[in-house]
This record gives structure tokens, sequence and C-alpha cells, in this order.
């Protein structure tokens, strides 16, 4: 059974275009805005959502995202609040409320609740799949098999240090989408060679026959074109918090809204 | 079963939980180091700079009349108790992490890294660092968080002198934690040229691996000097634990020998205020299982897995994780886990520098304040009971600390 992420690859593929893939940190500015947020996003034409978990010692996230994770947290956000939010949007009549969501975030809150019961808690949220930022593949077996047993993509990361050897092994578990980071670097890195990016994301799709996001300092629809260009997907983190953050919390669906649309304007490939 | 079973495990501790980028630096680390350690042009190096430049071997001194104090304290006889004091403070820089930065500077310029990073609580790895990096010639960059620029201003004065560049971490609580969660990025973003030297038993495979090893000869001369003078192995070892590598690299030579089985292994942590209250590092005794800074071990967390700021007056303790193998001795029973408060650290302080003149590091006060607790768990022994402790650094930079509480508490001496 094709899963509804790599569907919605398989769809942006079919319009001749790179399926953008739009991240929100859960709980920020706080927990009733986001499943606001989520709508928002989707209406505004993400065909992807990472929802990400706070956490206290975010090592891979640069300034923007931390801050994120930190005014989460102290509006009370917690792994379950975010999922309870998830669900929230997924009950709601929206017609969006369909989009596929990649639960995004570090493993020891994941840990804490236990591989089999997190996979089923977010599941049972309404998630399509995982991803992991601190989980290579050698760590990531007990919860590659409990998202296996929920019916869930865990969505491995691949780097510009990657060997062939790992995109091998990245690619033996992966079913929805490969995640592969722009460059050496945290989460809204800038000076990023995306053409170059994009060009390793191709080859990586062709060679694991699966599609490839290209996230990491993507932060404006003119980066986002440059990658679309070769990429089978778009991912856009910081540059979304940041207009999510750039005002008060009511007009934040509104403020992201106007940047979806505009990148998904610049995921077309002429 | 003591050393990992398969690379990089502990029992169920340890691993390898990073970043993808970072997993190519961590196999070139880990083959760099196999490949080192087999060649004896490096390990003849490293020896020779260990005892012309660090001054090793660093004594090993029978403490008698401390020896006398802790035997009252625990209700033991004068003369029964015979404490040693492996001499790490008389080490160049004047702490153990020195053991551990030449060895891992040495594999940053084999492996032909310019610029070296560094995460320091105290300042003393930080210092440890910078004189390696300094010695050798490559750039070195050591993250702090701001209140340990704070409570530690003399080392980062040296670290300066030394030519690193400090880096004040203001994310989090502001101390180690924070300062290793900089480092990291760092590390990500600058993973071809940069090596990172990490500065404990802590983090992801190979270093709990890599500076146990380089450690472990605090506790093979330490064995070996105690034998020459008593003819006999200790009947107890005794450590501070923060991430725990002066404590790795005094046990390890007596984890791995299976004839030592009865030397009896306590680390010590720092309890800060206490371990019922919200503000102590006990990780190993008051801590869950989880995943921090690249390893699964003990950590201080919440019911989400949010990590929980830890406490201790001892900023080289003041970490909410520990040493993957520190975990497994502790579940496997083979070491025991006390914590000490900010106090007791403190009256322990002074009362080393009262009996026998050594000023301390705060870290290794908790050592030594646990002392007649330790003895009081050990059986008399007619001959007398040697109990082996590992003084893991000097004083000087915790001066203004020790002030501080003297003016807070009003103690008058």
């Amino acid at each position: 059974m094709t899963s509804r992420l790599r569907a919605a690859f398989d769809r942006a593929r079919a319009e001749n275009r790179a399926a953008l893939v739009v991240y929100l940190c859960g709980g920020d500015p706080d927990l009733a805005t986001t499943p606001a947020l989520l709508d928002a996003i989707a209406r505004a034409g993400a065909d992807v959502i990472e929802l990400g978990i706070p956490f206290s010692d975010p090592t891979a996230d640069g300034p923007v995202i931390q801050e994120a994770s930190a005014r989460a947290r102290k509006a009370g956000a917690t792994a379950r609040g975010v999922l309870d939010a998830l669900a929230s949007w997924r009950r709601s009549k929206s017609p969006h409320a369909d989009r596929p969501v990649v639960v995004f975030g570090y493993y020891n809150p994941i840990l804490r609740m236990g591989d089999a019961a997190f996979a089923r808690a977010a599941r049972n949220a309404g998630a399509d799949g995982l991803l992991v930022v601190d989980l290579p593949p050698e760590e990531a077996g007990t919860l590659a098999d409990a998202c296996e047993a929920e019916a869930m993509d865990l969505v491995p990361l691949l780097a510009p240090t990657s060997s062939d050897a790992r995109i091998a092994l990245a690619g033996t578990r992966a079913r929805g989408f490969v995640y592969y980071v722009s460059t050496a670097g945290v989460t809204g890195a800038g000076g990023v060679d995306f053409d170059a990016a994009a060009a390793r994301a191709r080859t990586i799709s062709d060679r694991l026959h699966l599609p490839v996001a290209v996230g990491f300092g993507v932060s404006s629809p003119d980066d986002a074109r440059r990658v679309a260009a070769h990429a089978d997907g778009v991912v856009v983190g910081s540059a979304v918090v940041r207009a999510i953050a750039g005002g008060d919390a009511a007009g934040a669906p509104a403020r992201v809204a106007q940047l979806v649309r505009d990148l998904r304007g610049a995921c077309g490939r002429a | 079963m003591s050393s990992p079973t398969t690379a990089g495990w502990f029992g169920p501790f340890g691993g390898r939980y990073v970043a993808e980028t970072l997993v190519a630096a961590l196999d070139e680390l880990e083959a760099a180091w196999r490949d080192a350690r087999a060649d004896g042009a490096f390990l003849h190096e490293l020896d020779r700079l260990l005892s012309t430049y660090v001054g090793r071997p660093t004594p090993l001194y029978h403490a008698e009349r401390l020896s006398d104090d802790v035997a009252r304290t625990a209700g033991r006889r004068a003369g029964t108790i015979r404490v040693w004091l492996k001499r790490e403070d008389l080490a160049h820089t004047g702490a153990h992490k020195i053991n551990n930065t030449i060895g891992q500077v040495l594999l940053a310029r084999r492996m032909g890294k310019p610029r070296v990073i560094a995460e320091t609580g105290a300042g003393q790895h930080g210092v440890a660092t910078a004189t390696a990096c300094a010695l050798f010639g490559l750039r070195c960059e050591v993250f702090m968080g701001e209140l340990d620029v704070a409570r530690q201003a003399p080392n980062v004065l040296r670290m300066e002198l030394l030519g690193a560049q400090v880096h004040p971490v203001r994310a989090g609580s502001r101390t180690l934690k924070d300062a290793m969660n900089e480092a990291l990025r760092d590390w990500v973003t600058h993973v071809r040229t940069t090596h990172y030297c990490v500065g404990s038993v802590a983090g992801p495979h190979p270093y709990p691996s890599l500076v146990r090893e380089l450690q472990s000869v605090i506790g093979r001369e330490a064995r070996a000097q105690l034998f020459a003078a008593t003819g006999r192995s200790p009947d107890a070892v005794v450590a501070c634990v923060g991430g725990g590598s002066n404590a790795m690299g005094i046990f390890a030579t007596f984890v791995d020998d299976p004839g030592s089985s009865a030397v009896r292994l306590f680390g010590v942590e720092a309890a800060g205020h206490g371990i019922d209250t919200n503000e102590h590092a006990a990780t190993l005794s008051r801590g869950s299982v989880g995943v921090l800074h690249g390893a699964k071990s003990y950590v201080l967390q919440d019911e989400d897995g949010q990590i929980l700021e830890a406490h201790s007056i001892s900023a080289g303790l003041d970490y909410p994780g520990v040493g993957p193998e520190h975990s497994f001795l502790r579940d496997s029973g083979r070491a025991r886990y006390l914590a000490v408060t900010d106090s007791d650290a403190l009256a322990a302080f002074s009362s080393l520098a009262r009996t026998e003149g050594i000023l301390c590091a705060l870290e290794t006060a908790h050592a030594i304040a646990a002392l007649p607790r330790i003895v009081a768990e050990l059986p008399e022994r007619h001959e007398g009971l040697d109990v082996l402790v590992s003084l893991s650094g000097r004083g000087d930079k915790d001066l203004a600390t020790v002030r501080d509480w003297r003016e807070r508490t009003g103690a008058a001496s």
C-alpha cells in the first residue's frame, strides 16, 4: 500500500513540481494556536507538514528553531500536548485536515514514552510518519519496528557526509521519503549551495527509488525554486517559524499562509 | 563483560545517537584511534609527552592526617584507615583533563584537522585543550556556559592567554550541558576541518571508550604505586563523578582485571542542595535512562523526556548526564554511587586544606567528603584498609566560589 506521504510526492511529481514540506514547532506560540497553524499551512498548499516536538536540547537546530522550542516549552507544550493538537486538527471539519503529517523531533521524549507507545500515540493522533534527528539507522531498529506495526513511515535523514554504504543503509527501511540535509550544519544555516544539494538529492532518489526532500537553509521562494529544479521535495522550517513568531498569535496563521503560498508558487518546474 | 560487548556499548548503554552528518566523523575518529593505538611511534610520542610535559607519573601520597580524620569520623580506630591520594592536581594545568587532551589533540593532528573545539564546565578541560592546541599549533575554540564563565573566571583568562577563543553560551541552563549542545552544533557545521575534543567519558561512541583509555593511565599508575608501597591492592577506589572521566580513569584497570573483583569502586556525585530537592546533579542516584549528547545513559529528566537543569556548586559536576559505562557499572553493581551536598563538599575542601595542606578542586572535594561514609561500609581489617582516592584537580579556580560561600554562611574558618 502506498503511504499518504509517498502519495503526496507522487501527486506533486505528476503536477511537474516539487512537493512543499513545511515545518512548524508544535506549541509555538502555544498549543491552542497549533491546530489553526496546521490548517493554514495545509490550506496555503503545503503537501506535507512536519510537526516539531519541542525539546530541551535541540542540538541539530539553529537559533530560530531553538527559540521556538524554548517558547513552546515555556508555554507548556509537551510531546503528548503536541500530539493532542494534531488530533484536534484531524478531528476538525476542515477540508484540508487530511494532509500528511510527519512528527519531527529528538529521540529522548520518544524513548521516555517508549518506542511502541509513542508510535501508537502518534498514529492515533493522525501522524503519517516520524522523523527523529538524532536517531541514525543503527540505533533506529526498535522504533522502525514500532512504526511498521502502526503503518507509519520512519523517515531517514541523509547528509552531505553520508557514504554510499550509509545511503543504502538508510534506504533499507524507508518507505515514504528521504530527508536530505542540504549542508553540514544546523537548521536555518546560511550560504547553502542549493544547486549542489538538489543534484545530490536527485542522485540519492535515483539510487533508492524513493522521493528525496531537501531541507536546512531553504528560506526564500528563490531558494525553493533552485531546490525544486532537481529535487522531489523542498523543506522550509526556520523561515516559517520566523513568520509565526513575527507578530501576535492571532495573526500567525495569516502570516504563515502568505509565506507558504509564495513558497508553493516557487515549487513548480518550468 | 565490562568493556563494550559490541563497539560502543556498555551493556544497554552507549551508542551513537547523533545527527547523520556526524556519523562519518565518528567513524573517521574511531578508525584513526584504532590505527594510532597500534602505531608504536604514536604511543611513544604520547608516553614521552605524558612524562616530559604533563609530569607523569603523578605521585601517590599517603595522607596520614586525613586518614586519621576519616577513621575518627567513621568510628574506626586511628591507624586502621590509610587514604592514598593520586595527585592528578599535580599534572600540568592542574587536573587529570590533560591526559585526555594530549591524546586527542595528537589524534586531531594525525587526522589533519587544523581546528579543535571543546566544551568545558569548570574550565579545566577547556584549559587542557587550549594547552594541547598551543603545544601543537592548532586553532582552539572552547564553548562554556555563561554561568560558568562567571564562576570560573581565572580559567577563562588562562584559556585566552593560551591562545584559545572562548564562546560564552547563553542558552538553557548556561552551564556544561548547553556548552556541549553548542559544541555539537559547531562540530556539525565544521565537521570536515574540526576535531571535537570531548572532555569526559560521555558523548557518542567512540568518545566514552577513547577518553576512558586515555585516562586509564591514572589507575594503572596508582595501582602499581600502591603495590610498590604496600604490596597489596586497594580495598576501595573513590572518585568524583560528573561526566565521569577521572573516575573511569582510576576505575578502568580494576574493572578490566577479573582478579580485582574484590576492589570496591565508589563514584561520588554532586547532591547540590540535597538529592531530595530539585537542585542536584546526582544523575546515577536520582536519574532514569535516557539519551543525551549522543549516548544512552542515566539522565535527569522530567516525565515528558525533557532534560532537567542540574545544580552543583562545582561547575565540573553540574551536568544532568553521565558517561554510559558508569550507568553500566551502577546497574551491574560493580561500582556504587553516592552523592555529597554542596555544603559537605565545602567542608571537606577546608578540612583537606587544614589536614594535608592541599587545596583541591570542589569537584574532588565531593570524593573527600564521602570517605567516612565509604569507610563505614567496608569490613574492618586488622592490618588496616587502603583507600585509593583520585585527587582529580587543584582548587585555585574555585577560590572565588569558596570565598563567596564563606561570606554567605559566615564561616569563620
